[in-house]
C-alpha cells in the first residue's frame, strides 16, 4: 500500500518513535482550537531542521501534502491537515537556542512557548512583546505564521514587527535564512512574506525575535459601563484623540458571566460592558496617560473606573481576559471565534449588527475583542451535536463578516484566514490581487505540498478526507490503516 | 453501522463532561506528560478527545489507548488551570471504569484493580505486605538493590516503610485546656503503616489546638486508588461504608492528612451521585472533610514559638492543590515557624511522579519526572522538603537516595509539631 511504504520511509528518516500512525495517535491531530477537523495520514515530530527537511521531502516524492503544526491552539484552522497528507509537529523543536541581552534578540526553535520566551528574558529586564490570549500554550513557530497579535499589539505592534529572521525548510526540502540578526536585512523582505503565511510557503524552524525592554510603569484601569455603545464610544475617543494604549480590551457581559466563575477577579455581574485598558512608559508618563484615559471615560459615562489595582488583581483581571475563550465552554458545548476588523470610529454600529444578527440566527454571541484596534471577536456559542447548527453557525459568520467588510474593514486581524474564511478572499481581493498571491506561493515552490485547501478561495470541503478514514475506523475497528 | 460502543452506560462519562471542554489548549503546558512528550495522546485534551471518540465507537479501547490513559498522572493540574472547568479527573475515573467494564481492559488493569480491592483495601493482608517492604528496607537489601546499576531504576520507587505503625483507634487525644471541637481522624489505609509519625504528629497539632481526636473504629480505606484507576464499585462500597463510620457522631470536622484521600472523601457526593440510600450522607461528609492544614488555618492555630532552623521548600501535593485548589494554608503554616527560610519550589505545582501507583505500573515516566523534581529541589539548597501527602513523600523520599541528595521530607504537619514540642521542652 502506498501509504505504509510513506510510513515506513519517514521511520527511516525520523526514527519509529516519532511517527504516529495508528489512528487514535492521528485522531487527536485532527482538531485545534477551532470547529475544523482534517484526519492526516501520519504525524512526525521531528527534532531538527534535517528532520523536517526529510519528511517535507519524502511526502513530496509520495505526492502527499504536509501541514505544521504547533500547540494546536490556533483559531482558522491553520494547523488542520484539510486533504490529509503528514503534519509536521514542532513540540520537540523547543529550545531557545541563543540569548543576547544587549542586542536585545533571541534565536528560539518554532516549538518554544511564546510565554516562555518573556519568562527566560525576564531577569534581563526584557521581554517579548506579542501576546496572544493563548501565550501560555502556543509555539513562536504558529505565531508566526499566522502573524498572531494580542491585547498589546495595539502599541506594539503583532508579530511581524518582532520577528527579524526566520530559518525555513523549503517545499524542495532545502534549509534556508530569511532576514538575520540585525533589524534591516538588504534585498527582498522575505522574512516579512513568510510571516503570517500560514504555513503555505515554507516551513519555520528557528526564529529570531526580538525583545523589549520592560516598560518602566504600567498602569491598570478597568473602566465599567451599562453599555457596549457607551464602551465603544470611549474606544474612538481615546483613539481620536491620538492617545495609544499598550492594550485597550472589550468585554461584554455574556463574556464576563463566562469569565467570573472562573478567575474571580471581580468583574461586574450586572454591567453592559467592560474596557481593560492599560498604559505603559516611564512613571510620570503612564500616570499622565491613565488620568487623560479616567477623564473621557468619565465624561462618556462609565458607570465606575478601578484605578489603582494591586499586582494581583490586575494578574487576574488579565487571567480572565486571556482565559475567556476556554471560559465559553461553561456556557456552551462549541463556540464559533470569528475575527474581524473595522474602522474604530464605526464600533458602536457594526456591534449592534452583530448582535442583530446573532438574534435572528438564534445563537447567544460573547463579544471580547481587542477594541483599540478595531479588532472584533464574536464568539458564536452553539452546540456542535445538534444537526445542521454547525452549517448555520458558518452562515452566520459569513454574515457577520460581511457586515465588517461593508463597514471597510476585513475578515482577519490576527487569527489568519485559515480554511474557513478562504472564500472570503475574494471580497476583499480582486482575481488578479489573488493571482499575484498564489504567483508568490509557486515561486516558494510550495503550490502542491504546502497546507493545501488554506487562504486561496476553493470549493473544496475540508475534512472530506478526514470523514472518508473517520468511516474506515468505523467500519474496521482500529486496524484500519495500520 | 459502526461498532457497539465500548463503553457500558453505567460508568459512561457523562456527555456533558465531556461536552465541557472546547478544545482551547490552555491546560496543555500544566499536563507533565504532554510537556515531558511533546504529544497531544499525552495532553489532557488528547485524552478527553480519545476517551470522547472511544464512548461514540469511533475507537477500540486498544492498548495503544489504554497506554495513553495509563500514562495519565490524574494530578488534574489540568482542571485546576481550565478555564472551562472540565471536571477531568471525573472523566478520566469514568474513562477507566468503562474499559475496565467492558471486559476488554489489559491483563495489566484487571491485575492492578484485584490487588487495589484484595490488598489495599485489606487492612490485614496490607500489614503483611508492608512487613515484608520492612524487611526489605532494614535487612540492607533494599541498599544493595539501589546500587546496582542494572536494578536502580527498577526498585527506585518501591514505598518506603520505616518508624512504629499507628494502630490506635477510638479516642486518641483530649486538649489539656477546654474542649473547643470534637474531631474525627482518617487513618486511611497507608499511612499509618508507613507514616504513623505523622499520624502521631497530627494528633498532637490538633490537641494542642483545642481538639478532642477520635479515630472512628469501623472506617476504612477511602477508595481513592481505587476510583483513580476505574474500580467505581469498590470505591463505592468503601465510600458507604465511610459514610457509615463518620456520620454515627456528630463531628466538628473530619481531619484528613493525606491530600489524596481528602480530595476522594469530598468527592463522595459526586460519586454516589446515583446512589438514593446514602447521596445526602455523602455531601454531609464530604462538607465535614477538611485537609488538616486547611482546618488549622481556619482556626486560626497556635502560632509556633520555637526556632526551628532550616530552610524550607514545599511540594504542592497535586490533590491538596489542584484537586483541592489549597495552596495557601500549608505555606501559612511553614512561614508560622520562627527561624524557618522558606523557598518556593520552582514548578513547585507540577506533579512530583508520585501519583498514586503510578510510580509502579508508569515507572520509567515516573523516575523522568522525580529526577526534573529533584533538580529543582537541588536549586533551592533546602534541607527540608514538606508536602501533604504520603505518595509524595516517599516518592521525594526515593528522589533523595536516588540523587544523593541530604535532606529529609517531612509532612508540612510534622514541621509544626517540631516546633510546638521544641516550646514544650524548653519553656
Amino acid at each position: 500500500m502506498k501509504r505504509s511504504s510513506l510510513i515506513r520511509d519517514l521511520q527511516g528518516a525520523i526514527g519509529r518513535r516519532w511517527v504516529l500512525h495508528a489512528p487514535e495517535d492521528l485522531l487527536v491531530y485532527e482538531y485545534d482550537a477551532t470547529i475544523d477537523r482534517g484526519l492526516p495520514e501520519a504525524v512526525v515530530l521531528p527534532d531538527d531542521a534535517e528532520g523536517v527537511a526529510s519528511a517535507v521531502c519524502i511526502a513530496s516524492n509520495h505526492g502527499v501534502p504536509v501541514t505544521a503544526r504547533g500547540a494546536g491552539t490556533g483559531l482558522s484552522g491553520g494547523a488542520i491537515p484539510c486533504e490529509g497528507g503528514v503534519v509536521i509537529v514542532t513540540t520537540r523543536m523547543n529550545r531557545i537556542l541563543e540569548l543576547d541581552p544587549e542586542n536585545r534578540i533571541a534565536v528560539v526553535e518554532p516549538g518554544v512557548i511564546n510565554l516562555d520566551i518573556s519568562r527566560s528574558t525576564a531577569p534581563y529586564g526584557l521581554y517579548y512583546a506579542p501576546d496572544p490570549s493563548s501565550q501560555k500554550a502556543c509555539s513562536i513557530g504558529g505565531n508566526v505564521a499566522e502573524n498572531a497579535g494580542g491585547p498589546h499589539c495595539l502599541r506594539y505592534g503583532t508579530t511581524t514587527n518582532h520577528v527579524l529572521g526566520l530559518e525555513i525548510v523549503t517545499a524542495d526540502g532545502v534549509v534556508v535564512w530569511l532576514g538575520g540578526k540585525t533589524a534591516d536585512t538588504p534585498g527582498y523582505d522575505l522574512t516579512g512574506v513568510v510571516v503570517g503565511s500560514e504555513g503555505t510557503l515554507a516551513i519555520v524552524t528557528k526564529v529570531i525575535v526580538r525583545l523589549l525592554h520592560k516598560p518602566e510603569a504600567t498602569v491598570t484601569l478597568l473602566a465599567i459601563f451599562d453599555t457596549v455603545t457607551q464602551a465603544s464610544r470611549v474606544v474612538s475617543s481615546i483613539i481620536g484623540k491620538g492617545m495609544v494604549p499598550a492594550a485597550l480590551e472589550m468585554m461584554d457581559k455574556n463574556t464576563m458571566d463566562a469569565v467570573e466563575p472562573f478567575v474571580h477577579a471581580g468583574y461586574p455581574p450586572d454591567a453592559g460592558a467592560v474596557l481593560l485598558i492599560e498604559v505603559e512608559g516611564l512613571k510620570e508618563d503612564a500616570q499622565e496617560q491613565a488620568d487623560a484615559v479616567a477623564s473621557i471615560c468619565r465624561e462618556l459615562e462609565a458607570r465606575e473606573i478601578r484605578i489603582g489595582l494591586s499586582q494581583e488583581d490586575r494578574d487576574r483581571l488579565w487571567a480572565g481576559r486571556k482565559g475567556a475563550l476556554g471560559a465559553l465552554g461553561r456556557l456552551a458545548p462549541s463556540y464559533y471565534i470569528l475575527d474581524g476588523v473595522i474602522p474604530r470610529t464605526r464600533l458602536p454600529t457594526v456591534l449592534d449588527g452583530v448582535y442583530e444578527a446573532c438574534d435572528r440566527f438564534g445563537f447567544r454571541v460573547a463579544n471580547v475583542f481587542h477594541a483599540g484596534d478595531g479588532n472584533l471577536h464574536p464568539n458564536v456559542m452553539f452546540d456542535e451535536r445538534v444537526q445542521g447548527a454547525t452549517k448555520k453557525v458558518l452562515d452566520l459568520g459569513e454574515e457577520i463578516m460581511r457586515l465588517c467588510v461593508d463597514a471597510g474593514g476585513s475578515i482577519t486581524g490576527e487569527h489568519g484566514v485559515g480554511y474557513e474564511k478562504r472564500n472570503y478572499m475574494s471580497w476583499i481581493f480582486s482575481p488578479d490581487d489573488l493571482e499575484v498571491m498564489s504567483r508568490l506561493k509557486a515561486a516558494f515552490g510550495a503550490s502542491e505540498i504546502f497546507n493545501p485547501g488554506k487562504v486561496f478561495p476553493t470549493s473544496k470541503g475540508c475534512g472530506e478526507v478526514s470523514s472518508r478514514m473517520r468511516a474506515a475506523i468505523a467500519r474496521v475497528g482500529a486496524d484500519a490503516f495500520v | 453501522m459502526g461498532k457497539q460502543p465500548a463503553f457500558t452506560k453505567r460508568f459512561a462519562p457523562s456527555e456533558a463532561d465531556l461536552a465541557q471542554c472546547v478544545r482551547c489548549g490552555l491546560c496543555l503546558q500544566h499536563c507533565p506528560t504532554y510537556v515531558a512528550t511533546g504529544l497531544e495522546a499525552e495532553s489532557p485534551r488528547g485524552r478527553l478527545y480519545l476517551i470522547k471518540a472511544m464512548s461514540e465507537g469511533l475507537i477500540e479501547p486498544t492498548v495503544n489507548v489504554t497506554g495513553h490513559m495509563d500514562r495519565c498522572l490524574q494530578c488534574r493540574n489540568c482542571e485546576a488551570v481550565c478555564p472551562s472547568g472540565v471536571p477531568y479527573g471525573r472523566i478520566m475515573e469514568h474513562g477507566r471504569a468503562h474499559v475496565l467494564h467492558t471486559g476488554r481492559a489489559p491483563f495489566a488493569w484487571r491485575l492492578r484493580a484485584l490487588f487495589l480491592r484484595e490488598v489495599i483495601a485489606r487492612p490485614g493482608r496490607l500489614a503483611l505486605l508492608a512487613s515484608a517492604l520492612r524487611v526489605y528496607r532494614a535487612s540492607g537489601l533494599r541498599a544493595l538493590a539501589e546500587r546496582t546499576p542494572m536494578l536502580r531504576d527498577r526498585v527506585a520507587l518501591a514505598p518506603t516503610i520505616a518508624g512504629k505503625e499507628f494502630k490506635r483507634r477510638g479516642v486518641l487525644a483530649r486538649p489539656k485546656g477546654a474542649t473547643k471541637y470534637r474531631v474525627a481522624l482518617l487513618t486511611g489505609c497507608i499511612m499509618p503503616l508507613a507514616y504513623g509519625r505523622v499520624h502521631a504528629a497530627t494528633v498532637r497539632v490538633l490537641a494542642r489546638n483545642g481538639c478532642e481526636v477520635i479515630a472512628p473504629a469501623t472506617q476504612v480505606c477511602c477508595g481513592a486508588l481505587h476510583g483513580h484507576n476505574g474500580d467505581l464499585p469498590t470505591a463505592i462500597e468503601l465510600a458507604r461504608r465511610n459514610i457509615d463510620a463518620f456520620l454515627a457522631e456528630d463531628f466538628d470536622a473530619v481531619i484528613v492528612n493525606s491530600a489524596g484521600c481528602g480530595s476522594a472523601i469530598k468527592e463522595y457526593g459526586q460519586l454516589l451521585a446515583e446512589d438514593g440510600e446514602y447521596l445526602d450522607r455523602a455531601r454531609l461528609l464530604a462538607s465535614r472533610v477538611r485537609d488538616v492544614t486547611e482546618f488549622l488555618a481556619s482556626l486560626p492555630f497556635e502560632p509556633p514559638k520555637r526556632l526551628l532552623d532550616a530552610r524550607v521548600t514545599y511540594q504542592d501535593s497535586c490533590h491538596l492543590g489542584h484537586a483541592q485548589r489549597i495552596t495557601r494554608a500549608p505555606r501559612e503554616i511553614i512561614a508560622s515557624i520562627p527561624g524557618v527560610r522558606f523557598i518556593e519550589l520552582p514548578h513547585g505545582d507540577r506533579c512530583c511522579g508520585s501519583a498514586g501507583v503510578y510510580g509502579l505500573t508508569q515507572g520509567d515516566m515516573s523516575l523522568r519526572l522525580l529526577d526534573e523534581k529533584m533538580r529543582y529541589i537541588r536549586e533551592t539548597g533546602a534541607d527540608v522538603i514538606a508536602t501533604a501527602n504520603p505518595g509524595c513523600m516517599t516518592q521525594l523520599e526515593a528522589g533523595l537516595r536516588r540523587h544523593g541528595v541530604n535532606g529529609r521530607v517531612v509532612h508540612v504537619i510534622e514541621l509544626l509539631d517540631e516546633s510546638y514540642r521544641r516550646a514544650t521542652a524548653h519553656v
